[in-house]
């Protein structure tokens, strides 16, 4: 990657234009009144077409994709991003649907909305979904609203709390906060499950539900799934699923069958949409039968959700069918357990036994660490990762391991993939072992190399302006 | 032939990673999942489509949908669509990659988000915008949180009813759930009411007021004396508003507004049946840390290299957990690209130029249906710039049904029994004049 | 090695408090600093707002992570250190030169109810 240090400010000059718009036709109308008129300065750049694509088309040869190379983000299912899904999605019949036209202007997109809805019921062993969540942590909100709405409609309200497992993600509880609920945590065993008996003096009138994932965000099966979701329902609340962890049940094993009430899925981690970088997303909510009165009153988007998001899932779904889904589940299955295998010898693994479509890691099992020299971290393994042209696993996630190391292949990725990231990881332990400073000094070949955050956290520079 | 095109492992690479983890087949991996679970029989899904039926099926449903004319707005705008634009963001070096948490293999994605802040800044005058947020509204409802969490102990902040019905209902159904109480301000003489709102923070307990400078009437909106009134109560005043037409009505910061929000919608991107578009969030300097969202921030590298990272974390979900601002993580990254090459080819020129076509057009098609004698004026003299409302002579549904047959999209209702229609630099002198026709016809 | 300073008295979430008068001088223990690592922004309360005992009245951030602040004693805020604001590394330079609010108390009884530095230098295991 070569480093291109151009901002397209820095491109500008007066009297430049990147733009082709008809000439007008029309009588010119009186003016706008003066009191209404802007009368700051607008320094938005004027650049030439040319040297806009030029500039972005060198940006973009700054960043690593999934079409890139591998990406063994755990909890965050990198997988590979069909492009017929982007074939469809700009198709003009779809991206010149105004939103608010009715039904008879949009049967084509509705039937988007009623095939989807029945596929992810399929899927999940939900009765019914809403579309409008743009992303996993919206969903999660809007699930969590679902479960405050049914205690209200039956007039209790006095459950203000919501059950969340200590090794959950930072957004359960930020959900949680934002929807009006209290977290209460309950304590993971040694080998990372939930424990059922802390559990249990937890549960009373004033508990709204439990929200959790399974597999946790461990990779780890919650085995005890079936009590917990009965011992839950006994106290009268509500189990939501976090459907972040759902590639490894994708063919084999619904939430809805697990005793999960309500949920949501992040279509752009599970249903092979692209990241963008950072959204668009889609976290479509599915509840049970008895819930779905709860959803109608819920407007937590402007009009329908991603649509255009919505759309590729579509198309990905299609492709798959009945008979490939299965072995998105199994794959990713296998891959996970293949590379914990392989590098355990390399790696501390806290947990040992079959993982579904991640593991975990808690650092190197030999740092290096002598006389003076600090032994090699997980974020040092994960920018001499860089070097090598792999993206890095998730780092410091969760919180119970202090050097954690999250690995989730996926089930889009080659044995020959899965096998040269194996070779990177045990050559990089070995350069530890020998001189952690190899790891530190890394990455050795980006366009930058540890940027200062401190930095940029104590003196926010955070637009053009504020650097001059 | 069975195998998937997204599965590369070969019945050869499957057994030779059962081998090594040392089981017999892939079901073993599941042994841990309680029998009763594991769902028996197949799903009731489709059979697999090939991709050529997949791409056949899917343009039959794009060509079930009607292709009309849009001379509709209520918050989503048929504005000009650059070529270059889709080209770019569908690199996949963009498209495909994750959120820049390791910015050495990101810089890509942190540059064009620290152009996108800058961009927003510019545009609402504010000083520090964020990464993105999904939409308009709930950048509104965010903003609705923000004020709240600004404030000590206040806690009702004030609608504006002029607000589109889709800002309102979200703000309503995050406000509700939030424990925040929602008061309103009505509309009068076409505007937000100065005078309502000066009585309803004399009632108090008033941590923000959301305001829109174009209204659900189309029309711009005065708001002097509104940052004065809400500041003097020690209330957040957020101004909603359209990015496009930023370019040439007063900008949030000159009506002197601590929050600006947003839908970039109309900075080109396609109407694409609500979504995927970007809500934007610009705020004054002091309101830095209680803003939502994900923010880029420059500093330099270890070889005092000009690198861009992601920065106040601090203040977000994986740090802060429940006391983080927000929940967002994934935001509209992807379309926030979309806005800042738009804006990167327009400038400033090209945006003023869109908005003369659009408000000259929009200021013909009103002239020209008022001569038609079918429609009274709800608001004559107010100003307007690219949507405007009417009264119809006749019922609302007979002259939208009208309009459909023959390939216009117009005369959305309100709940006032008004109908509305925007005009954008798409729209020709012929298609209004066509428009206009069908109307006189009746 | 953490640096403790006799004659302080400190909390279990490792605030240490010094007694003027009837104004508690509230920071936070080097062996906090060095947990944190290089502190990016300090969140204090504005002057005269009241505080309580073992509730959270600001936080330290760093780049990774935040550490709320929590009072060891109750009462009004008489002053915050402005020059925290700016240079929040003060805190990293020298956690106990660098105060960070003072207190009028409203009850001095509860200086009873934290510890002393030997207790404190076994608290944090050193």
């Amino acid at each position: 990657m070569k480093y291109y240090d151009k901002l397209v400010f820095e491109l500008s000059k007066e009297g430049r234009k990147g733009y082709s718009l008809p000439s007008n036709r029309f009588p010119a109308a009186p003016e706008l009144p003066v009191e209404l008129r802007r009368e700051a300065s607008l320094d938005l750049p004027e650049v030439s077409e040319p040297d806009v694509v030029r500039h972005y088309t060198n940006l973009s040869q700054m960043n690593f994709g999934v079409d890139t190379g591998f990406y063994p983000l755990g909890s965050c299912t990198m997988k590979y991003n069909p492009k017929i899904n982007e074939e469809v999605a700009a198709l003009p019949g779809f991206t010149g649907l105004h939103p608010l036209m009715h039904a008879g202007l949009t049967k084509g997109a509705l039937k988007v909305y009623q095939d989807m809805n029945k596929f992810l019921a399929a899927i999940t062993g939900m009765d019914t979904f809403t579309f409008d969540p743009c992303a996993g942590a919206h969903g999660e909100l809007t699930g969590l609203m679902v479960m405050r709405q049914y205690h209200l409609q039956r007039g209790d309200f006095a459950r203000t709390k919501v059950i969340v497992p200590d090794s959950a993600h930072g957004t359960n509880p930020a959900s949680a906060a934002v929807c009006g609920l209290e977290i209460v945590e309950v304590k993971s065993l040694e080998n990372g499950r939930v424990d059922v008996e802390a559990l249990k003096p937890l549960l009373d009138g004033t508990i709204a539900g439990m929200m959790m994932t399974n597999p946790n965000t461990l990779g780890l099966f919650e085995t005890q799934i079936k009590e917990i979701t009965e011992l839950v329902h006994a106290a009268g609340g509500l189990m939501y699923y976090d459907g972040a962890n759902m590639n490894p049940l994708m063919g084999v094993v619904r939430p809805g069958d697990m005793g999960f009430d309500i949920m949501h899925l992040n279509l752009h981690k599970t249903f092979s949409t692209p990241h963008g970088g950072g959204g668009p997303g889609s976290g479509p909510v599915g509840v049970a039968a008895h819930l779905v009165d709860c959803l109608p009153d819920l407007r937590v988007s402007g009009f329908h959700g991603n649509f255009g998001v919505i759309l590729r899932a579509y198309a990905y779904i299609l492709m798959l069918g009945r008979q490939n889904l299965k072995k998105v589940g199994q794959y990713s299955v296998l891959s996970a357990n293949y590379i914990k295998e392989c590098l355990k010898d390399a790696y501390k693994l806290p947990i040992e036994g079959v993982c579904k479509h991640e593991f975990v890691f808690d650092g190197l099992i030999n740092d290096g660490a002598h006389d003076e020299v600090h032994g090699a971290t997980t974020l040092d393994v994960a920018k001499r990762l860089l070097d090598f042209g792999f993206h890095a696993p998730t780092i410091y996630f969760p919180l119970l391991f202090h050097q954690a190391l999250m690995i989730e292949p996926t089930e889009t990725e080659s044995k020959e993939t899965i096998d040269a990231f194996i070779d990177v990881m045990h050559k990089i332990a070995a350069e530890a072992a020998e001189d952690p400073r190899i790891l530190q000094d890394a990455p050795h070949g980006a366009p930058i190399k540890r940027p200062d955050e401190t930095a940029a956290a104590r003196n926010p520079i955070l637009k053009f302006k504020d650097a001059r | 032939m069975a195998g998937f095109p997204y599965f590369p492992h070969t019945d050869a690479d499957v057994r030779s990673m059962l081998d090594r983890i040392g089981v017999k087949k892939v079901e073993d991996l599941y042994a841990d999942v309680p029998a009763e679970f594991v769902k028996k029989g197949a799903y009731a899904l489709p059979d697999a489509m090939s991709e050529p039926e997949v791409r056949s099926w899917l343009n039959t449903l794009a060509g079930m949908n009607a292709k009309m004319k849009v001379f509709a707005g209520a918050g989503a705008y048929d504005h000009y669509t650059p070529s270059v634009i889709p080209y770019i963001t569908s690199r996949s070096e963009f498209l495909t990659a994750y959120t820049p948490y390791q910015c050495e293999i990101s810089q890509g994605t942190l540059r064009y988000i620290f152009e996108y802040q800058s961009m927003v800044c510019e545009l609402t005058g504010m000083d520090i915008s964020n990464a993105s947020l999904y939409d308009g509204p709930t950048a509104a409802a965010e903003a609705m949180k923000m004020t709240v969490a600004c404030a000590k102990k206040k806690n009702r902040v004030l609608l504006s009813k002029g607000l589109l019905p889709q800002v309102v209902a979200v703000v309503e159904t995050y406000a509700k759930f939030h424990g925040v109480q929602i008061g309103y301000v009505p509309v009068a003489d076409g505007q937000t009411s100065l005078e309502a709102l000066q009585a309803e923070l004399a009632a108090g307990d008033v941590a923000g007021v959301i305001v829109p400078e174009i209204n659900r009437f189309g029309i711009i909106e005065d708001h002097t004396g509104f940052a004065d009134a809400v500041h003097a109560v020690k209330a957040l005043l957020v101004e909603y508003c359209d990015p496009s037409t930023l370019a040439v009505i007063k900008s949030p910061a000159e009506w002197g507004a601590d929050i600006a929000v947003g839908d970039g919608q109309s900075l080109g991107i396609p109407l694409c049946f609500g979504g995927p578009y970007v809500g934007f969030m610009g705020v004054k300097k002091d309101y830095m840390r209680k803003m939502p969202g994900r923010i880029v921030g420059q500093t330099t590298d270890k070889d005092g290299k000009r690198a861009f990272v992601l920065t106040l974390q601090a203040r977000e979900q994986h740090i802060k957990r429940e006391k983080a601002t927000s929940n967002i993580c994934s935001n509209e990254s992807l379309m926030a690209l979309w806005v800042t090459v738009y804006l990167s080819l327009m400038g400033p020129e090209g945006l003023r130029e869109v908005n003369k076509l659009s408000y000259d057009g929009a200021h013909y098609l009103y002239g020209e249906l008022v001569k038609t004698g079918q429609f009274e004026e709800v608001f004559p003299g107010k100003p307007f710039l690219k949507e405007f409302v009417l009264k119809p002579k006749e019922f609302p549904g007979l002259l939208q049904q009208k309009l459909e047959k023959a390939g216009f999209f117009a005369a959305l209702d309100t709940e006032e029994g008004y109908v509305s229609f925007c005009v954008t630099e798409q729209r020709t002198k012929e298609e209004i004049d066509e428009l206009v026709n069908i109307v006189k016809e009746g | 090695m953490s640096k403790i300073i006799e004659g302080l008295k400190y909390s279990e979430s490792h605030e240490w408090v010094k007694v003027e008068g009837g104004v508690a001088v509230v920071g936070v223990s080097d062996f906090a600093q060095k947990e944190m690592g290089d502190i990016t922004y300090v969140d204090m309360p504005d002057v005269d707002d009241e505080i309580a005992a073992g509730e959270e009245f600001g936080a330290l951030e760093s780049v990774k992570a935040a550490s709320d602040l929590i009072a060891p004693v109750s009462g009004k805020v008489v002053a915050v250190n402005e020059a925290l604001e700016d240079t929040p590394e003060l805190v990293n330079e020298d956690a106990f030169e660098n105060w960070i609010i003072k207190v009028e108390m409203s009850d001095p009884s509860e200086l009873d109810d934290l510890m002393d530095a030997a207790a404190y230098k076994a608290h944090i295991g050193e």
